[in-house]
């Protein structure tokens, strides 16, 4: 696994959606190269796709705070 | 002591007599509107949907009628002989047996009204302390990453909860901080619970709740610490405690009033999976325009720069230049050809020249080359042929080596 994919392996949802925003504002807004259009692309297509993962795959996930720890909870399913 | 005649004549019909008591006390107006401290007993629950039953205390006894429609408003009270009450209702006489009655239409469980009056005090106590106003709320955030969640962990108000943040946002994390939300012990957990989510985990908002019951079991949401609590979070809280009527204290002073637990969830996440998912497809709809219309500008750019070019093209100037190089290799070509064959014909007349320049062609006419034998240099003159000195002579055919026998200078 690539550095730079590893990166987005752990972007939260809100941040991989907010840089699939901007690339597209980018992409509508300033003329610029065609190559470096495809590059925002497919960065654009990836983050999509991520996104699109993330909420296909997201599970509640709840958590107990008894004294300073937290664990799983498991009381209700 | 006077007499009683025996003999008068009746003045009142039992009829008559009944229905004057019952002007009577039906006319008392402290009568008609007035609240009754008893215990029930007697307890019966007509066919017909009418309660009737006594409320009692150590020293009297009266008889209470609760007529259906008002019967209707206590469904969920456990009405049984020995219950504490609080009646509300106005006296009344039932003419057929001559029993005054208390037609009661608000039946509430006793202390009740103590605890009204406690939060009605503390109420105005805090609204006039600014608990509640309105320019403390803090905005509920749309899309929460973290949700903190205080209420029992054992009870419906936490399923239902998780069940609708599983439904609308999965991608939350939730912590729970559990605490008992009814008795004497639950006030100060709750408030601790409160302050643990808001100064250690830091959620985005603070889901505060627990299922509907009694205005006793409420009771531990109007305690003042945990109002104070709820107003002095730096997390913005969502209340949702009991059923759509119940009203507590922590309820003014949360940011948000949500009717029940399960609305609570619904409000802190305004927007749900389903938005977010619509909006990635927008955002993908977009990427792909995008680039095609990019695309498709490159497209025909260049082909506009290609109509240019051919316009401007050099293929008929190449053609012309080709075409000037074709004739300059042949002209060259031709040129060289022709100063070829007149340099062979100067080779011819010089080797013509040369070959009537030889001097092999003089000594065929009797002519002889002198030369040194020592040196070979072509004698001229006599002074180079000193007597006895040896020389060749070379003839149109052979040759023949000589000794001078005596050398004569040039006559002058």
């Amino acid at each position: 696994m690539s550095p730079s994919s590893k990166k987005q392996e752990e972007l939260s949802y809100e941040a991989a959606f907010a840089e699939l925003e901007s690339i597209v504002a980018a992409l509508e807004g300033e003329s610029r190269a065609l190559d470096e259009s495809i590059k925002l692309y497919e960065r654009g297509q990836a983050l999509a796709a991520q996104c699109a993962a993330m909420l296909e795959k997201a599970e509640l996930k709840v958590q107990q705070l008894s004294g300073d720890t937290l664990t799983n909870f498991e009381g209700q399913a | 002591m006077s007499q009683i005649p025996l003999f008068d004549n009746p003045r009142l019909t039992v009829t008559e007599f009944t229905r004057r008591v019952r002007r009577l006390l039906e006319g008392d107006q402290a009568l008609a509107d007035v609240w009754v401290q008893g215990e029930i007993s007697n307890f019966t629950r007509a066919t017909s949907g009418h309660l009737y039953f006594t409320l009692k205390d150590p020293g009297a006894s009266l008889r209470s009628v609760m007529w259906k429609g008002d019967a209707l408003r206590v469904r969920g009270m456990p009405l049984q002989d020995g219950l504490s009450v609080e009646a509300h209702g106005k006296i009344s006489v039932y003419e057929p047996t001559g029993q005054y009655q208390l037609i009661v239409d608000i039946l509430r469980p006793a202390g009740e009204g103590a605890l009204y009056a406690e939060f009605m005090r503390l109420k105005a106590l805090l609204e006039a302390e600014g608990l509640f106003a309105p320019g403390r709320k803090r905005h509920i955030p749309e899309l929460p990453r973290k949700i903190g969640i205080v209420t029992s962990a054992t009870g419906a108000a936490l399923r239902d909860m998780l069940n609708v943040l599983r439904r609308r946002l999965p991608l939350a994390e939730v912590v729970l901080v559990a605490s008992p939300v009814q008795g004497a012990e639950a006030p100060p957990a709750l408030v601790l619970a409160l302050q643990k989510l808001d100064s250690i985990i830091k959620p985005d908002v603070i889901l505060l709740g627990r299922g509907g019951g009694s205005i006793e079991d409420l009771w531990a949401f109007n305690d003042e610490r945990v109002v104070r609590a709820v107003a002095g979070s730096t997390t913005p809280i969502i209340s949702g405690v009991g059923h759509e009527t119940d009203f507590t204290l922590v309820d003014f002073a949360s940011d948000l009033r949500a009717p029940t637990p399960t609305a609570a969830a619904e409000l802190a996440t305004a927007i749900t999976v389903l938005d977010l998912a619509g909006a990635l497809q927008a955002d993908r709809e977009r990427l792909d325009d995008v680039l095609q219309r990019k695309i498709e500008n490159q497209r025909s750019e260049l082909d506009s720069l290609i109509t240019v070019l051919r316009f401007y093209s050099p293929r008929r100037k190449l053609q012309n230049e080709s075409q000037l190089l074709d004739d300059l290799v042949r002209r060259s070509t031709l040129a060289l050809r022709q100063r070829f064959s007149l340099e062979n014909v100067h080779l011819a007349g010089a080797t013509h020249r040369l070959k009537s320049l030889s001097p092999l062609s003089v000594l065929s006419r009797g002519y002889a080359v002198v030369t040194g034998a020592q040196d070979g240099r072509i004698v001229q003159d006599s002074s180079q042929a000193a007597s006895g000195s040896e020389l060749h002579v070379r003839l149109a055919r052979g040759s023949l080596n000589v000794k001078v026998q005596e050398s004569f200078p040039q006559e002058s």
